[in-house]
């Protein structure tokens, strides 16, 4: 073999090993992604890789045993097939025709069947209208009976979600810029100590602050709204962002500062004219990683908005979907997509600083 | 006659000042007032108005940001209209004061508040000194719990920064490395509860007679096994843990993915041309020259990883809820705070769990600055 050669199969045994990692990585996503958009009854039964072409029986015909003569207590012959009842029960196969019987003795049918390629293509936006909205939903089972279920309002969850994410990225960013500006630019007596404060307390774990921070909400009657919330995300994100900034805006160039001083403008001025706009990749990068760490997180509002049906956020709204109706796939697939749905949007259009602010999130205690 | 004027003008000008100062001083009350007014407002809203619910959402973001940024805008107002030697003094907190006041509210005070409320029983009413850290050393679901967590704590590091160097590798040679890294990153993008949905589909079980809708299952029967629910998939009980810890490794290896491609491009090319001339095998290459040159990025990768297994909570909440010997130090914690009402040992779990992070978020931050990674 030549060295060509060599090098050709190599790189053909990377792709096709790279191939099947990104297959394995993506397929469990992308098997609620395509179910959540099948029928309840395709999903119970049957997987959701059968809307890829595959091979199914399909009946051609149904015979009446009667019609035909049979004698259901011995050996019967159907379509070049023998079989006892039992036997057909199961159903019988000859070649690629099957014949099965369906039904019990006396009144029972006899279906003849072939296989035949097929794909399972019944798609439907009811999931998603199901779990979005807060109405009751109708629908009828298999066997005729009526069922009513309330919707679960992931619309409403959607929505408190957004109302709690949105301050909690912004608020703690505003506070931590107007600190970290404070510790690289200003002179302050205190200023040494606060500062190895901010950087000890990284490491302290949100869990320390749970029970302490409940007492004093229940006390302030804080617990279930969402500025208690806000309040929470910041306390938890605002040591490392203010770290982040500060190495940030630490490094931006003095000289462009100390013109603007000359110049006769304010601190506040500078913070706000000079600073931020300098500062947006920095900004842009946390603001991304700390949006998806409260989008996503359901520990802090487990304990912190717990008692109130009315602020759950999305997270709590599917965990309770879990808890409550565990085997329900087509209300679970739906509603695991529209809790993804924004992450997802935020990934693939601002990646860059995605990844920049998950990588700086590392040191988040 | 010029005194007496010295005297009338130095009265005028103690005239205009104290008008100035009044104006000042009502300036500076004022316009707070005023501010606090339109927030007090807007919190009454929030929490009494029956509103649309985007409408709630809108008037909360625009209350909960606006609210803040008026806070500097007036506190900094104030300062400013201070005497300069005092504006100079106290500007400087106006900018540092929210946030190190907040840090103190619910990081640093809650730390001491929770080692003092680990030292008492369940009710914060007996001291008991160190009872609760005997006993969680010691309680059989405690032990379970530890027992776990080391498990996480391995496997889930262990696999996510092999797969993730593995990926990085092959990644760095094909010709499709942008899509192949964005599709194995983006699990990153997922909660745990969506996850836990999404592997909870994966592992899916039905009696064996009728149609797997859970891909491994299916796999399994078509490969001619019985189907099983995942967490009797091995009888030896803590091997079950290793059906969540998968769950993590999907979700980490995007991260340790792209450091690792960013470290192996930081590799002087001169280096890996001149092995390959001298006749180094790809494997050679990998674990001779690549692996120790970006040994601190593994460490720092593996070190990341492991803080976050150490508190990982909502997969096993969400998946298992703890049972099947899944509990995990997290769990615990939660179940003993807040279900099952034990203050003192639930603070006592947190400690322990403080304990743990530290050297490991020390050896983090002290890489993190050498390397500058932002």
């Amino acid at each position: 073999m030549g060295a060509s050669s060599q090098k050709r199969l190599n790189l053909l045994i990377v792709n096709l090993a790279l191939l099947l990692l990104v297959i394995i990585w993506t397929i469990p996503t992308l098997g609620i992604f395509v179910s959540s958009f099948r029928t309840r009854e395709d999903i119970q039964s049957s997987g959701w890789w059968t809307i890829l072409p595959h091979k199914a029986w399909e009946t051609t015909a149904t015979l009446s045993p009667g019609d035909l003569g049979l004698d259901p207590n011995g050996v019967m012959e159907v379509e070049g097939v023998t079989g006892t009842f039992e036997e057909l029960r199961n159903g019988v196969q000859s070649g690629d025709t099957r014949v099965v019987w369906i039904g019990n003795r006396r009144l029972g049918r006899i279906e003849v069947q072939k296989q035949v390629w097929t794909v399972n293509w019944d798609f439907t936006l009811e999931n998603y209208q199901q779990v979005l909205s807060g109405k009751e939903i109708q629908f009828t089972n298999a066997d005729g009976t009526v069922e009513t279920i309330p919707g679960d309002n992931m619309m409403g969850a959607f929505l408190n979600s957004l109302a709690v994410a949105v301050p909690a990225t912004i608020i703690p960013i505003l506070i931590a810029a107007f600190g970290a500006y404070a510790f690289a630019w200003m002179r302050f007596p205190g200023r040494k100590i606060l500062f190895i404060m901010v950087v000890a307390l990284l490491v302290v774990p949100l869990q320390i602050a749970l029970v302490p921070i409940l007492r004093d909400y229940n006390r302030l009657q804080l617990n279930g709204t969402f500025l208690g919330m806000w309040l929470a995300h910041t306390g938890f994100g605002l040591a490392l962002a203010t770290y982040l900034l500060y190495n940030y805006i630490s490094t931006l160039p003095r000289e462009t500062l100390e013109s603007a001083f000359i110049d006769g403008a304010s601190h506040f001025t500078i913070f706000v004219r000079l600073i931020m706009p300098l500062s947006v990749p920095a900004l842009a990068s946390f603001a991304i990683f700390q949006f998806l760490w409260v989008w996503n997180d359901y520990l802090v509002a487990l304990i912190f908005l717990g008692g109130n049906p009315e602020t759950k956020v999305i997270t709590m709204r599917l965990a309770d979907i879990v808890g409550s109706r565990g085997n329900d796939w087509h209300l679970l697939t739906a509603g695991a997509f529209v809790t993804m749905i924004l992450p997802l949007l935020v990934f693939f259009s601002l990646q860059r600083y995605f990844v920049r602010g998950l990588m700086a999130g590392s040191v988040k205690g | 006659m010029a005194q007496i004027e010295a005297t009338t003008g130095k009265e005028d000008s103690v005239g205009t000042r104290i008008l100035a100062l009044l104006s000042r001083v009502f300036l500076a009350v004022i316009i707070p007032l005023i501010a606090f007014a339109v927030i007090y407002a807007g919190f009454i809203f929030l929490r009494d108005s029956n509103a649309p619910k985007w409408l709630i959402a809108l008037v909360a973001i625009v209350w909960g940001v606006g609210g803040v940024g008026l806070l500097y805008w007036v506190f900094n107002g104030v300062v400013e209209r201070l005497p300069d030697l005092w504006t100079r003094r106290l500007q400087p907190f106006v900018f540092v004061g929210p946030a190190v006041a907040i840090l103190i509210w619910y990081l640093a005070l809650p730390t001491a508040r929770t080692f003092w409320l680990s030292l008492f029983d369940r009710n914060a009413a007996e001291f008991i000194g160190l009872q609760n850290y005997t006993a969680i050393f010691t309680e059989r679901l405690m032990r379970e719990a530890f027992r776990n967590n080391i498990m996480w704590i391995i496997f889930g590091s262990t696999f996510s920064v092999a797969f993730g160097l593995l990926i990085a590798v092959l990644a760095d040679r094909s010709k499709w490395e942008r899509v192949s890294k964005s599709l194995i990153f983006l699990p990153m993008a997922i909660s745990f509860v969506g996850a836990g949905v999404i592997w909870n589909f994966m592992y899916e079980v039905r009696p064996a007679d009728v149609p797997q809708i859970g891909l491994l299952n299916a796999i399994v029967v078509a490969l001619g096994g019985s189907p099983k629910a995942w967490y009797a998939w091995t009888e030896i009980i803590p091997w079950n843990n290793l059906f969540l810890i998968v769950i993590v490794i999907w979700l980490q290896t995007g991260f340790s993915m792209v450091l690792f491609s960013a470290a192996l491009k930081g590799i002087p090319n001169e280096l890996l041309e001149a092995a390959r001339v001298d006749g180094a095998t790809e494997i050679r290459i990998f674990f001779g020259i690549m692996i120790p040159y970006i040994q601190t990025t593994i460490i720092t990768v593996w070190t990341t990883i492991v803080i976050f297994t150490l508190k990982i909570f909502d997969v096993v909440w969400v998946m298992t809820g703890g049972q099947f010997g899944t509990e995990v130090i997290a769990t615990q914690f939660y179940r003993q705070s807040f279900v099952a009402r034990n203050s003192g040992f639930g603070s006592a779990i947190a400690i322990v769990l403080l304990v743990a992070v530290i050297p490991v978020m020390i050896y983090n931050l002290r890489q993190f600055r050498e390397q500058e990674a932002f």
